[in-house]
């Protein structure tokens, strides 16, 4: 049952990843559009991508850390305690990150707007950073079970910093693919362009990323590299694959045009089955383990059984509610349905 | 020498519970007043549409636009402030969540899946607007409204849980068994949960309702703001009586649940019978100053006979009593007191409609119904202080302290400092915005519709009467 909590928690962070993640890439986007003029059009594509459905994404996190403390609750208290500092700065993140965003859309012409609009682009960078370096550290085995205050060690340790590194750097990777999809739904040829260049640039990036970290758990964590390289390789060489799959498929788009890409659907799909490759690679390489290093596994980390059961059940119940209602959100905002934009939103029919 | 480290342990947690309580009580007092926004500014803003959909009534259906938008802003603002208490679970209070995390988190997970819906169908609610056919978009609403209610219950049921804890086995000082539906409806879920959803309806409806008063008493008088002012203000105006009852059973019942907070809601120092209420007063040293004290009357409220016995704090020791029992019993005080001028505000308008079949002409009516909405937000953070401050020096009560359950990484100064500079900023910049979406509202009106993405047409005039 433990296991089943372990694949669920890791199936919820994935869709936080690759849903959540996107919105925090599309803040690193509006951040390097440039000036005014010339980042009006780009910022205004990833504004109504993001309007609607960030909260939804957003509600992930708040499932995987409910997860997390109910049923897992003395790792979840040894994080919490050992990495104080990063998840607090990714908590400010979250918050500016969010308030940015919805005041920027109210004020649109406003003296307010830009102040604002740097607010949420600066802070989509703090969260997921910080969050990759929590993560690093757990994987890196670097949370103590008894910790009783939080080192700058946890998570500035080159495998924190890297996995941090990596992390902004999937998001914007992926924003950049998803943008490209909506940029072809609108007929948006230039637009496509753009951020195919730029999905291929931080894909890129990526990857390099990736390949620093086994790089540099092959020196610092031999256990962690074995597993990698050994139960997990097939998910590894997956989230290889799907990741020169998609720079071969912008690499065919920008010889043969855009038409190549049909409705880009295949391009994100192998984009986030790639990054959920390597979520998934690192779990199966790090399990049974629930705190790498500590000797706490997942069955001596779990909650009671009957805890365990009511979980599940709940997380059954967020699928069959949560899972038709999240299409149906994507499915309207898709079809273009939901008004992401324009400033009198709402005040004519 | 594991005696040694334990006691040096709960000696440094002792020092950060202070800051970490403050901080607590922050965030969560900010966060409260959004989040009775999101459990009952949906079903507002529904009414609203229903009545423009049933009756083609465009001044019903602008209302209904306009609160939607304005309640986009506080959604918002209600996700990032809500998650922030999620981290703080665990940041500021790592020893609630190691020994207690398998209880208490799942009334929290089934909260989970009430987000994911009201975040779903607010983004589908917020943004159909203008593509989704009139009663399609009415009906995507309708989730958001209900599961902002059983989301409520959700939380409600975790916070009752900390005040009656139950619903689970220890041994040797583990947790052993879960036993979930006993958690969630611990014994005092069935008062807190109606306290708590009706709390979220009134301050919601009588703050919406303040905003058009404003505007009525500056002579704005015209069907827009008439029919503002009165869907939220109905809505707060009807619960309130059921309010009352519900909060005089829940006193009760806490009396029986929680005898010792309630002794300090109630000032009974001692064990006795014939036990007097006191209005208002400063405890201090032993006696009452400045109350008013009616002989019997808390044993009358508590057991229907003034000879009833009600427990007092020296049934437990002094360290296991809560502190500051002024605040308590004020802050209790205050809030039953301001229900009843919020009772009297509803009374007012069902007379004057059962008279003239109108909304009062007197300004006295008008100034009263301003000061509703404020109120209601005070006598629910009252509500608040009463319930955390009076379980203190347990977080769940008698089962664990505050200061075991709290963080054991110094530093806690330093977080509260940068929540109380962040939250003011937020504080102000959301009312900032409402104020910015209502003055562009009423340049709308005056047929100077915002250009999307373009500079304002003028700049924006002085602020003066331009709330609603």
């Amino acid at each position: 049952m433990a296991e089943v909590l372990g694949a669920i928690l890791l199936a919820v962070l994935t869709l936080y990843a690759v849903l959540a993640g996107a919105d925090f890439g599309g803040g690193l986007w509006d951040l390097l559009a440039g000036g005014e003029q010339r980042g009006r059009a780009p910022r205004r594509l990833i504004d109504e991508t993001i309007t609607p459905v960030w909260e939804a994404n957003h509600v992930w996190l708040i499932f995987a850390l409910v997860i997390f403390w109910t049923g897992f609750p003395t790792a979840f208290a040894a994080v919490m305690t050992a990495a104080a500092l990063p998840l607090w700065l990714a908590a400010l993140g979250i918050v500016l990150r969010g308030a940015g965003f919805a005041f920027r859309k109210e004020v649109q012409g406003g003296r307010a707007e830009q102040p604002l609009g740097a607010v949420f682009a600066i802070s989509s960078l703090l969260t997921p950073f910080f969050m990759g370096t929590v993560v690093g550290a757990v994987a890196a085995g670097r949370i103590a079970l008894g910790a009783r205050h939080t080192t700058l060690s946890v998570w500035t340790n080159p495998t924190s910093l890297l996995v941090g590194g990596l992390f902004v750097a999937v998001c914007a990777y992926l924003a950049a693919v998803y943008l490209i999809g909506e940029a072809i739904a609108r007929e948006d040829q230039p637009h496509a362009r753009y951020f195919s260049r730029r999905a291929a640039g931080a894909g890129t990036l990526a990857g390099a990323l990736s390949l620093a970290a086994l790089a540099e758990l092959r020196h610092s964590d031999h256990a962690l590299f074995h597993q990698l390289t050994g139960r997990a390789l097939a998910l590894v060489l997956l989230a290889g694959a799907c990741g020169l799959g998609v720079l071969a498929l912008l690499a065919l788009a920008r010889t043969r045009g855009l038409r190549a890409l049909g409705r880009a659907r295949g391009l994100r799909a192998l984009a986030a089955l790639g990054v959920a490759a390597v979520i998934w690679g690192w779990g199966v390489a790090q399990k049974p383990a629930l705190l790498p290093r500590t000797g706490l596994t997942l069955a001596d980390g779990a909650a009671p059984h009957g805890t365990l059961v009511a979980l599940v059940g709940v997380f059954i119940a967020a699928v069959l509610l949560v899972g038709p209602s999240l299409m149906l959100l994507f499915w309207l905002h898709g079809r273009r349905l939901l008004d992401g934009g324009g400033a009198d939103r709402g005040t004519h029919r | 020498m594991i005696g040694v480290v334990h006691a040096l342990g709960t000696l440094a947690a002792v020092r950060e519970v202070v800051p970490a309580r403050a901080q607590m009580a922050t965030t969560l007092g900010f966060h409260i007043i959004l989040a009775c926004f999101g459990i009952a500014f949906p079903t507002i803003v529904l009414i609203a549409e229903y009545l423009g959909l049933k009756r083609s009534d465009e001044v019903a259906m602008t209302l209904a636009r306009r609160w939607s938008q304005a309640l986009g802003v506080l959604v918002a603002v209600g996700a990032v402030t809500g998650t922030v208490l999620s981290f703080e679970m665990g940041l500021l209070w790592p020893g609630l969540m190691r020994k207690y995390g398998a209880v208490i988190g799942f009334p929290f997970s089934v909260e989970g899946i009430f987000f994911f819906l009201e975040a779903i169908f607010t983004g589908i609610y917020l943004y159909g607007w203008r593509r989704l056919s009139g009663w399609a978009h009415f009906w995507s609403g309708i989730p958001v409204a209900l599961s902002g209610i059983l989301g409520a219950i959700s939380v409600m049921a975790a916070n009752s849980w900390m005040n009656t804890p139950g619903g689970f086995t220890m041994r040797a000082g583990r947790i052993v068994a879960v036993e979930p539906l006993a958690v969630f409806f611990s014994r005092s879920a069935v008062y807190e949960m109606p306290h708590m959803i009706l709390a979220a309806y009134m301050v919601a409806g009588f703050l919406v309702a303040s905003v058009y008063a404003v505007g009525l008493l500056r002579g704005r008088r015209d069907r827009y703001h008439r029919l503002g002012f009165a869907i939220p203000f109905v809505l707060a105006a009807a619960l309130t009586p059921f309010q009352i009852f519900v909060g005089d059973t829940a006193a009760r019942a806490v009396a029986t649940d929680q005898p010792v907070k309630f002794a300090a809601m109630e000032y009974v120092a001692h064990t006795s019978r014939g036990v007097p209420e006191y209005l208002g007063g400063v405890y201090s040293g032993g006696r009452v100053y400045f109350g008013i004290e009616i002989p019997d009357l808390d044993s009358l409220l508590v057991g229907f006979s003034p000879h009833a016995k009600v427990t007092g704090w020296d049934s437990v020791a002094p360290v296991d009593r809560p502190p500051a029992p002024t605040l308590i019993h004020l802050s209790f005080d205050v809030m039953v007191g301001l229900a009843f001028v919020l009772l009297l505000a509803g009374l007012w308008a069902l007379l004057a409609w059962r008279r003239r079949r109108a909304l009062p002409a007197s300004r006295w009516f008008w100034r009263l119904a301003v000061a509703c909405g404020p109120a209601a937000l005070v006598a629910m953070e009252c509500g608040w202080i009463v319930t955390e401050v009076g379980r203190q020096p347990w977080v769940v009560y008698r089962l664990l302290t505050t200061a075991q359950a709290a963080t054991t990484n110094r530093g806690v100064i330093a977080s509260l400092s940068a929540v109380i500079v962040l939250y003011a900023v937020l504080g102000v910049a959301t009312v900032l915005i409402l104020r910015w979406l209502a003055r562009r509202w009423k340049e709308g009106e005056e047929g100077e519709a915002a250009v999307p993405y373009g500079p304002p047409s003028r700049p924006p005039g002085p602020v003066a009467g331009e709330r609603a």
